[in-house]
């Protein structure tokens, strides 16, 4: 009978008390087939990014086009149709409705029909050709006072190009002052030029965290974590291995949304792209250190869904994402210190639209390696002290 | 013979999930007669719930006729539902609730009348010993009283068949003696129908009738006494001087005639292929005192016979001939002392002290809540101790270095392997988490899929592994580093009796090669194939010793042959009557 000697291959595996490279391996390769080979999270971390970059790209955007516009006028001189003619030669205005009455106003507005409507007075052409100041009225719907705002700025260029072109024809003086306006950086001031690169930031945010978020809870929901923490691996080897999947995934989806900016909504790439990846890189390991540090709070995958959606919405809102920090009070302010995003977002738009270099970007990638760090510490020890 | 009150006629029943089906049911066809208690017997995964959830109308079955109460259940679903009363496997009391206010709620949803209510709400307090507990919240009861509080609920209208999905899961002994006493007066007063559900088979002798499934398939149906009777005369209590008992039963298991041999207590018990006399002489040559004794078939007795037929293949011990160095056998392995942990307020293990020595095979019993996990979970270190000491091969798990943890090997309660990964995928993950690399790891792997008959599911995915075989993987997983100390926790739940027989063959092998084993379990049975034990109730010591010495102690006039579970319940009507919450030591 053969009989088996037990115990030989426990003997011949102790090795030195060290952290193990080929641990942290077999434990990024578990990970990696695990998230792989199931069918639903392989489609989870590629579809919805891309779908959401395309969706919010295309629509997030803070230029207003074609407003629909009703005109009122009264006045028959040729003044009025000029003005006219370039409102409605504008890409962000065009003209729907010629009302003859003041009764027709009001529906217009209340049902949303047109957001402006333009009123050249009777008294408008005879006005300007007597070198007279003629007023223009013009009746807007501000219940959102920000596409409000905007609109107005518009028609107030057209109008502002109109006036200095009518001066110089009838041989006026304008105004002291011209302004002669070179807008950097997005020279047409498109604002998905601003938006998109912000995009690449916050998606990469929500892949990551969910990822690292899930991971070790879903091992506490389905017990494989105990089973994890009685073989020889250490925590921080752990911790690596978990954070290795995170931090790879996020780098390709980041590089597959930085082609499709460049290629899809010609955002310019003009800085250091190694300067880019590190900043990359930093923030993936700061977002992988929040997620696995809500992870390892968390007990069911429930929960952890729901802690990476408690993280993800402030620090999108507090990043300058949308709005600009400098306009928060000061204690908000402090607080998006707190937030990798802020940094992040500076980095790639500073890359995209200023071509900055590493130097200059210095002070965005120290505190996203230090929030990384601090995280991972707090991830590690909760692995092994949030046990019950 | 009077109508049926339930009925099934070929009856099939698939589930699919993507591109897997499961054959739930196939074929099913049986009548069962009124005013009495059946049982539905079968592992996990037999099938059980299906014929539940079935006979009350809640699924619709793929072919064939169902009638219940001489009503088509297909046809008028919400008729049987409002005859029958139906305790899910998890009844669905309201946690935040008191025992009251969950009464009052059933009670308007089955629409009993007002003025019937208070009568039978004492009644049936009375009966399940709840009446001192009505304003309790139903969260705080135990497991037992919960199952009391859902078989009142479900009793509220006296229906004229119950059905019971696993009432007794997870129940202590007592509370499952209490349950079935109420089950029988409901039978007797009342003449109502039972149809009971459960997976353990030393229930299945309570039973008036048994109808036995096994994987979606009826493989029997009659009383008790008559499945234990197709085995008389070939059952045999086997002891030896001169040799092991663990040895004895891996020798007798080779012998050609023996159908089945499992360790109990120190001895073996024989299931033989024919009744007769078996001669001894040829089994064991060189011992001369080896005591045969005949003894009563037990229902598993009989469902042992009756599958184990088909499963001639089952040679557990091939390929797990183990040797170890020499050991010695005095050696304290793990050892604790006034183990303490509180979970805040609430003191789940409380002062529990016991030695375990090296190639002994030590169980954890009691019911659930019992604080045999927690300890458990202390000694493997996945969980830190309040107070007191504990070493485990001379260490502290919880603080000692990682490589510590090399010692040792862990199985859990449930199946815990990655689901998504193969089985050649876990295995070699696992031996890499133990540091086992290159040629070792993948001997050690080729090992592991040789010596659990594995090699056909090399590609399969775990989760998709039929429960036998997930069993078996996660042993595997647990020893291919081969660890001198062996954890298990709850082992065996939910597994059929033969893949049971396996597992335990496997662990003696390792006992007797001198690897120390730690196991909980809270089927009392299974604690015959213990060396020593440790009963524990409430956090508490009850009483440790060898099954003998607590069977022997639950010996009386009347019950010559006490179970094991007879001693658990004279320990705790012991314990209750001495007042002492401290235990009593053996």
């Amino acid at each position: 009978m053969f009989l088996r000697q037990w115990g030989t291959h426990r003997k011949k595996s102790f090795g030195k008390n060290s952290m193990k490279f080929f641990h942290i391996l077999s434990l990024a390769r578990k990970e990696f087939l695990a998230l792989m080979r199931d069918k639903r999270s392989r489609i989870i971390i590629i579809v919805p990014p891309i779908l959401q970059l395309f969706i919010f790209g295309f629509a997030a955007t803070y230029d207003l086009n074609d407003v629909p516009v009703a005109i009122f006028n009264e006045d028959n001189g040729g003044a009025s149709r000029e003005l006219l003619a370039r409102i409605d030669g504008s890409p962000h205005f065009s003209i729907l409705y010629q009302i003859n009455s003041d009764d027709e106003v009001a529906p217009l507005i209340d049902e949303r029909k047109v957001l402006l409507v333009i009123r050249p007075g009777q008294r408008f052409s005879a006005d300007l050709q007597r070198g007279d100041p003629a007023p223009l009225q013009l009746i807007i719907d501000g219940r959102n006072s920000n596409t409000a705002m905007i609109a107005l700025n518009y028609l107030r260029s057209v109008v502002l190009d109109f006036n200095r072109e009518w001066q110089y024809e009838h041989g006026q003086t304008g105004p002291p002052v011209k302004l002669e306006i070179r807008t950097w950086y997005n020279k047409n001031l498109q604002s998905q030029w601003f938006i998109v690169p912000g995009i690449v930031g916050s998606l990469m945010l929500v892949v990551t965290l969910l990822v690292t978020a899930l991971s070790v809870a879903r091992e506490r929901e389905q017990g494989t974590f105990d089973q994890l923490l009685v073989t020889p691996l250490r925590p921080v080897e752990i911790l690596i291995g978990k954070a290795i999947p995170g931090i790879v995934i996020g780098l390709l989806e980041a590089t597959l949304i930085i082609v499709l900016m460049v290629w899809f909504f010609d955002i310019p790439l003009r800085g250091s792209i190694p300067a880019l990846y590190l900043g990359i890189l930093l923030f993936l390991i700061a977002t992988v250190g929040v997620g696995l540090m809500i992870s390892s709070i968390c007990v069911t995958q429930q929960q952890a869904i729901l802690g990476a959606f408690l993280f993800i919405v402030p620090a999108v809102i507090l990043s300058g994402f949308t709005t600009p920090i400098a306009n928060m009070p000061e204690m908000v302010q402090w607080l998006t210190y707190l937030d990798p995003l802020r940094y992040f977002l500076v980095i790639v738009r500073g890359v995209t639209l200023e071509g900055d270099g590493f130097v200059l970007l210095f002070h965005q990638f120290w505190p996203m390696a230090l929030i990384g760090v601090v995280t991972l510490i707090l991830a590690g020890w909760l692995f092994r002290h949030r046990m019950y | 013979m009077d109508n049926p009150v339930l009925s099934f006629r070929n009856v099939r029943q698939v589930f699919s999930q993507g591109e897997r089906t499961l054959c739930a049911l196939d074929n099913l066809n049986f009548n069962i007669a009124p005013g009495q208690v059946t049982g539905l017997i079968g592992p996990d995964g037999a099938g059980k719930t299906t014929l539940m959830r079935l006979a009350c109308g809640l699924l619709r079955p793929e072919s064939g006729e169902i009638r219940v109460l001489d009503l088509d259940v297909i046809a008028e679903p919400q008729a049987v539902q409002s005859a029958v009363g139906y305790m899910p496997q998890r009844f669905g009391l309201y946690e935040d609730l008191s025992v009251q206010e969950n009464l009052d709620l059933y009670a308007e949803l089955q629409g009993l009348p007002q003025e019937k209510r208070s009568t039978r709400y004492s009644e049936l307090m009375h009966m399940t010993g709840l009446a001192a507990f009505t304003t309790r919240l139903a969260g705080q009861l135990s497991g037992g009283m919960k199952q009391k509080l859902g078989l009142a609920c479900a009793l509220l209208r006296a229906p004229r068949l119950l059905l019971l999905d696993e009432p007794t899961v997870g129940v202590d002994p007592v509370s499952r003696r209490e349950l079935w006493a109420i089950v029988y007066r409901q039978v007797q007063e009342q003449g109502m129908s039972v149809l009971l559900s459960t997976a353990y088979l030393d229930e299945a002798e309570r039973c008036n009738e048994v109808l036995l499934l096994h994987q979606g398939r009826l493989s029997g149906q009659g009383p008790p006494s008559e499945f234990s009777a197709s085995v008389q005369g070939r059952i045999f209590q086997v002891s030896a001087a001169g040799i092991s008992h663990r040895r004895l039963q891996a020798r007798l298991s080779q012998v050609s005639n023996v159908l089945d041999a499992m360790v109990e207590g120190k001895t073996v018990r024989l299931i033989m292929k024919q009744a007769g006399q078996p001669t001894v002489k040829e089994w064991l040559p060189g011992f001369d005192d080896v005591r045969i004794k005949p003894v009563a078939p037990r229902f598993e007795d009989a469902f042992v016979a009756r599958l184990k037929n088909r499963h001639d293949s089952v040679t557990a011990m091939d390929g797990l001939n183990l040797r170890m160095d020499s050991h010695d056998e005095k050696e304290v392995v793990i050892r604790v002392h006034k183990l303490v942990r509180r979970f805040g307020e609430f003191i789940a293990v409380n002062n529990v002290s016991f030695d375990v020595r090296r190639g002994e095979i030590f169980g954890l019993l009691g019911a659930n809540g019992a604080g045999k996990t927690t300890t458990f979970r202390m000694l493997c270190g996945l969980l830190p101790a309040s107070a007191g000491e504990l070493s485990v091969a001379g260490l502290d798990l919880h603080v000692a270095r990682a490589e510590a943890r090399r010692h040792i090997g862990y199985m859990a309660q449930k199946f815990s392997l990655y689901g998504d990964l193969s089985v050649m995928q876990n295995l070699h993950f696992f031996a890499s988490a133990y540091g086992l690399r290159h040629r070792h790891r993948d001997e050690q792997v080729k090992w592991a899929i040789d010596t659990f008959d594995l090699a056909d599911y090399r590609e399969a995915n775990a989760r998709d592994l039929p429960s036998g075989f997930k069993q078996r993987l996660s042993f595997a997983a647990a020893l291919m580093h081969e660890p001198e100390i062996l954890f298990l926790d709850e082992p065996t739940s939910g597994v059929d009796p033969l893949a049971r027989r396996e597992f335990w063959a496997r662990t003696n092998a390792l006992a007797e090669a001198g690897v120390t084993v730690l196991v909980t379990t809270h089927f009392m049975e299974e604690a015959n194939y213990c060396d020593r034990l440790l009963i524990m109730a409430e956090g508490a010591v009850l009483a440790e010793g060898t099954p003998d010495e607590m069977k022997m102690r639950a010996r009386t006039a009347d019950n010559a042959d006490p179970t094991m579970e007879d001693a658990f319940i004279q320990l705790i009507e012991q314990c209750e009557q001495s007042g002492e919450d401290k235990g009593i030591k053996a």
